[in-house]
């Protein structure tokens, strides 16, 4: 008798205008990992929001174990046996593992008794499912796969039989990933039901068992796993016939216009976060960095833009020399043809409440073609903008729309074009992809190919490794701060870097990826 | 419940009618605490309209508040453009004064007007903007809050004039703290002199050439925010910190600049207070008017239209007030401060309070069609 | 030597009743702040309650009803801040200021409509303040040299409200680190989501912090107008409210850290106002002036952050938005 953990019925929920989930059906089947895809903004974020509670459906019905159940927040969804592990981590920084977990599930007033409470009914847990933390460190220090592992014990601590994942993979290495891949299987074989959000059409070909297609609002197809495969879903996804991969002809690179000579970094915590880093890109080609974020690759971009001054050694980039003591800061950067497209988009790239035409000349402001003498010259900032939303179809394309208002893949395009456009030397790119639609990746990936075949050195930092093996010619792999190893594009595969991204040198990891079980 | 806007509202809402809701709603409030007292509403506000706009010499009175509060409007705004609040209005003003005053006691023995009077305003800007400099620095350099330092910059200046006014500035001879007259050159002319070398008479009142420096300011305001690179700049850090760095800005700098700018704005009350009515340097003649430029800012959401309207309609409501006082005395001059803060509740930090209201309201105008996306 | 002790007693006598406005504010502080509600609107608070202590004190001669009602005044004001904040969002520092001007001339009208005294209330009788107490034995104690002295004139002779003031210090340490709504309430300052997925309300924790901060700022105000003085003036509050702030802010939102730095102002105050009419060597004699703005002059040095950064609960002053 197959069981059913959890029903869905034509959830349908809007914010204002937006309808975010449409007449939204679904079945998970009990003990399963059932996998959702879909775009951002395809509506699975406020499917699962209303799963646990945080909004409650315009109309429709949830049945968990068969029963109809109303859930108005987070508690009806723990009491439902409910639980979720979200994207953005929900821990409270300074306190130890056992605060967080007992945090709104403390045993009376006084905390000395809710304390031992929870310490043995953690630790019991821990045997029974294999996950183990220490329990009285302080979570902020904690690695971020140790981080997700609390998050899955506070679950379980509230007596979850539904476990949701919203993106569990974004933080972790390849490695880690199957780490959590087994636990969740362990979840699986004690009969507790997964439901796991992601985009990555790699991992839903793993593991999951069954998956539903959300696009546009609606959930457009369920398939069992087995019976289909990355293309067919990607299709279903994005609503027609998407290449995964991008042709594009080999690089030509000519002198170094970017190098690093044993660069080091420690941040205002004292913390190393750079060490002795030593690389260089040339004219004509695209350096891609890979690794998991928080291994420095965010740093190393802020240094090279001049956002961070070196801790020791030296930056070249073009005529720029950066040191120590002479650190730079962006505006030199960019009066020296380096361009710098920030991770964070919508808190670097450009500001919310500016419209389209300002947000396009963010640091460019003190540029001689957009003033006329003290003041601004609105003509010629509207007209540059008007032309970088042609060249780059930005959508709607309006100059005076507050930039807020447009969508992530909008948002990069406009901030791509305003870097790109001032045909820099050196491009940086952080994540150009990020929280943008399928459609818009092909076009971002070709715009990037197309600054390094004019000439452009592009050293490009990315968390996706489909996005690094795909776009570089040359590939850095970054571990704790360090280079481990550099692969040319040619001889990269994902199983390599992955064991790359975890510490383990180039020689090594090429022989154990070549004898490890590789699925697609 | 969200107050997160769900549908855009046409500008002339956003910028006209929820702020006008806003004003109304301190209003009332206001309205409520003189009922408590015993008092008519209703005939207070009839008597302070007639106090404000019913007679010559009210409209130039009430002209002349507004001078003051356009001032410290600006100064507000200018600061929080740049995402900082400027609390010590009252502090600067006063130590601009300052400025004001010793530039045109060391000078008005010799020197001619048109000299004096460029002269003292420049002061007046200088020693505004130098008493907002440590409080920026503070701030910019070591995350020192500035809401409160400037607040104890303000007793800080209270003090200070004290002593001044009261020792060594005092003229000799006279039992009150303060300075000796200035000589007529450093006067600037009142507005019922002005109209009398155009043969026009109008009543005379405190009204003087200043409040067309402030109307002044205001364009030198709004150019410099919205038009000049420096305003964007400006405009930037108080948006996003993080993005200006990225934009090559100088969060530290912007926030020095700013306050400056902002502490000269203010000091410049002085040039309506001691240059073209008290003619002296004396103590308190500042008071109140940072505060309300508090209000006038938010109310005139930072922009130099608005905050003119806002210090319009505060000018309205201290020469209204006053008249009050004389007309009605249990209801003191305070009640304007008590109003001043209803308006900062409900312009500031309630300000979006009414808006789904208004929103169901509009929808029903429209047909009650709901757009629908994904 | 015995006048030197006794010197130092009295100061440091002094000190306590002094810095006891403080610490009732920086305690209340320390509540909202921590659930994330900066609250610049201390010094309103404090004011509200002093007037309606003075207010209902003129008019019922009862210390105790004053007190309740200060504490009313005050946490309805609070609650205010908490429904512009919480429910609101909106900006904690607008609202704290609007609040401070409201106060400060509502309790002038108020004042002068119901007492005719251009804004006080009229002098308070004994009976209907809170005034000071001998501890026993304090008596038969000052004759004891030193140990004794220092029960007789320090720890004995305050009033109710100071005393309580000291309790609340610890009370506060205590409920802080040791319960669940400690817990709960150091949580939602750091990361509101956690807590609201935990299953708890963000909005009911701060309302309760928001409450205690009334409460703790009636008391503050109360004992400034029944205890401390016999009744209200106008703006009686001065700024303690945003020193109190300052403290709090140097003590690190850290209850026995903040006590100290409102003892450390409370110090100084009492040493300066002895320096009053004494000659410094190469200077003369100080300014009156001077020594008033010293308590302001030292918030700013401590705000300077040459003693130390001090690094706010993370999701301070930022509303908590469910995100979509």
């Amino acid at each position: 008798m197959v069981e059913t953990a959890i029903e869905l019925r034509s959830i349908s929920k809007a914010f204002g205008p937006v309808q975010a989930n449409r007449n939204v059906s679904l079945t998970v089947t009990k003990g399963s990992i059932h996998g959702i895809v879909g775009e951002n903004g395809a509506g699975k974020s406020t499917l699962m929001s209303i799963l646990y509670g945080f909004y409650e459906a315009d109309s429709g019905d949830i049945l968990v174990r068969g029963a109809p159940v109303s859930i108005r927040n987070s508690n009806d969804a723990i009491a439902a046996g409910i639980g979720m592990v979200h994207q953005h981590f929900m821990l409270v920084d300074p306190f130890t593992v056992l605060e967080n977990v007992m945090l709104g599930a403390e045993s009376g007033p006084l905390l000395s008794e809710s304390l031992r409470a929870a310490r043995s009914e953690l630790e019991r847990l821990e045997r029974e499912y294999g996950l183990h933390v220490p329990l009285d460190e302080v979570v902020g220090d904690l690695p971020v796969g140790q981080q997700q592992r609390v998050e899955i014990l506070k679950a379980l601590y509230r007596g979850a039989e539904i476990l949701i994942l919203d993106e569990p993979t974004g933080v972790l290495t390849p490695q880690e990933t199957d780490q959590l891949f087994e636990i969740l299987k362990a979840l699986k074989g004690q009969g507790v039901t997964i439901i796991l959000i992601t985009h990555k059409l790699r991992e839903i070909m793993a593991i999951t068992d069954q998956v539903s297609i959300m696009r546009g609002g609606e959930m457009v197809a369920h398939r069992p796993t087995a019976e289909t495969n990355r293309e067919e879903l990607a299709e279903l996804m994005v609503g027609r016939k998407v290449r995964l991969d991008l042709d594009k002809a080999p690089a030509a690179p000519r002198e170094a216009v970017l190098a690093v000579d044993h660069l080091t970094y420690t941040d205002a915590k004292g913390v190393p976060r750079l060490k002795d880093i030593n690389f260089a890109v040339h004219a004509g080609e695209i350096v891609g960095i890979a690794g998991v974020s928080g291994n420095g690759q965010s740093e190393l971009l802020e240094v090279l833009a001049g956002i961070l001054p070196p801790g020791e050694g030296t930056v070249r980039l073009g005529p720029v020399t950066a040191t120590a003591d002479d650190p730079g800061d962006p505006e030199q950067r960019r009066a020296n043809g380096i361009a710098h497209v920030p991770e964070d988009r919508q808190r670097l790239g450009l500001i919310g409440k500016f419209s389209a035409e300002e947000s396009a000349i963010l640091g460019y402001h003190n540029d001689n073609a957009y003033l006329s003498g003290p003041l601004i010259d609105r003509a010629a900032v509207r007209a540059d903008c008007e032309k970088m939303m042609r060249d780059f179809d930005v959508r709607p394309p309006d100059p005076t729309l507050q930039s807020s208002k447009f969508s992530g893949g909008n948002q990069q395009k406009l901030i791509l074009a305003r870097e790109m456009e001032k045909n820099p030397d050196i491009l940086l790119v952080g994540q150009p992809t990020r929280g943008v639609d399928i459609g818009a990746i092909e076009f971002i990936h070709r715009q990037i190919v197309a600054m390094r075949d004019a000439g452009s050195a592009v050293l490009l930092v990315s968390v996706e490794l489909d996005e690094v093996m795909s776009l570089s010619d040359r590939i850095i792999v970054m571990c704790g701060g360090r280079i481990i190893g550099e692969v040319p594009a040619a001889e990269a595969d994902a199983r390599m870097l992955g064991l790359m991204m975890t510490g383990i040198p180039r020689e090594e990891a090429k022989k154990s990826a070549g004898n490890a079980q590789v699925p697609a | 419940m969200s107050n997160a806007p769900r549908i855009t509202l046409p500008a002339w809402i956003d910028v006209g009618v929820i702020p006008l809701l806003n004003i109304l709603m301190a209003l009332v409030a206001a309205g409520l605490v003189i009922l408590v007292i015993g008092e008519d509403p209703l005939q207070a506000v009839q008597v302070m309209i007639q106090g404000a706009v019913g007679y010559d010499e009210g409209i130039g009175y009430t002209l002349y508040y507004t001078t003051n509060f356009i001032f410290t409007g600006l100064a507000v705004s200018m600061a929080f453009h740049a995402g900082l609040f400027n609390i010590g209005g009252e502090g600067q003003a006063y130590f601009g004064g300052l400025g004001i005053g010793l530039v045109v006691l060391a000078l008005d023995g010799f020197a001619p007007g048109f000299l004096i009077v460029p002269l003292a305003i420049a002061g007046g800007a200088l020693f505004g903007a130098g008493w907002a400099f440590i409080p920026a620095y503070l701030q910019a350099y070591r995350g020192s809050h500035i809401v409160i330092t400037t607040i104890m910059f303000n007793f800080i200046a209270a003090a200070l004039m004290v002593y001044l006014l009261a020792g060594v500035m005092r003229e000799g001879g006279n039992m009150s703290p303060e300075t000796r007259e200035f000589a007529d050159a450093a006067f600037l002319p009142f507005m019922h002199e002005v109209f009398a070398w155009f043969g026009v008479t109008i009543t005379r009142t405190p009204l003087n050439l200043s409040l067309a420096w402030a109307l002044v300011c205001c364009v030198l305001v709004y150019l410099f925010i919205w038009r000049t690179r420096w305003g964007y700049e400006l405009r930037t850090v108080g948006q996003s910190e993080r993005a200006a760095v990225y934009a090559g800005i100088s969060p530290p700098r912007i926030v020095l600049m700013a306050m400056c700018l902002s502490g000269a704005l203010a000091g410049f009350v002085g040039v309506n207070e001691l240059l073209g009515v008290q003619h002296r340097l004396l103590l308190n003649f500042s008071s109140g008017y940072g505060f309300t430029g508090i209000a006038v800012a938010l109310m005139g959401r930072n922009h130099p239209i608005g905050i003119v309207l806002a210090s319009l309609l505060f000018g309205l409501l201290y020469q209204g007030g006053a008249e009050l006082a004389f007309e009605m005395p249990t209801i003191t001059k305070e009640m304007v401060v008590a109003l001043q803060g209803l308006v900062i509740l409900f312009s500031g930090a309630l300000a979006y309070m009414s808006r789904p209201w208004v929103e169901r309201i509009y929808l029903l105008a429209r047909g009650g069609s709901v757009r629908k996306g994904a | 030597m015995d006048d030197t002790i006794l010197l130092v007693l009295r100061t440091l006598d002094a000190t306590l009743r002094v810095a006891t406005p403080l610490i009732f504010c920086a305690m209340a502080g320390l509540y909202s702040e921590r659930s994330g509600i900066v609250d610049i609107g201390l010094e309103g608070k404090m004011l509200a309650g002093a007037f309606a202590a003075a207010a209902v004190a003129a008019l019922t001669g009862s210390a105790w009803l004053a007190l309740a009602v200060a504490v009313l005044v005050s946490m309805s004001l609070a609650l205010l801040h908490g429904f512009a904040c919480i429910t609101h969002r909106g900006d904690h520092v607008v609202s704290g200021v609007a609040i401070n001007i409201l106060v400060a001339g509502l309790t002038i009208v108020l004042g002068n409509a119901w007492f005719r005294q251009g804004g006080q209330t009229p002098s308070l009788q004994a009976d209907a303040r809170f005034m000071p107490i001998d501890l026993p034995g304090s008596e038969a104690a000052s004759h004891i040299p030193v140990i004794g002295q220092a029960y007789a004139e320090l720890i004995s002779g305050h009033n109710l409200l100071v005393y309580v003031g000291l309790a609340v210090v610890p009370l506060t340490a205590w409920i802080v680190y040791k319960t669940r709504f400690g817990l709960r309430l150091r949580a939602v300052g750091e990361n509101p989501a956690a807590v609201d997925t935990a299953g708890i309300s963000v909005i009911w924790l701060r309302y309760r912090a928001v409450m205690i901060c009334g409460v703790l700022t009636g008391l503050a105000g109360a004992y400034l107008a029944i205890a401390q003085n016999a009744g209200f003036s106008r703006d009686m509050t001065a700024g303690q409210g945003y020193i109190a702030l300052a403290a709090l802010i140097f003590g690190k939102w850290r209850p026995w850290h903040a006590f100290g730095a409102c003892l450390i102002f409370g110090l100084l105050d009492a040493v300066s106002i002895r320096m009053q009419g004494v000659e410094l060597p190469g200077i003369g004699e100080v300014p009156v002036q001077a020594i008033q703005a010293l308590p302001y002059i030292l918030t700013v040095v401590l705000l300077a952050g040459f003693i130390g950064k001090a690094v706010a609960p993370k999701a301070i002053g930022i509303p908590y938005v469910k995100e979509r």
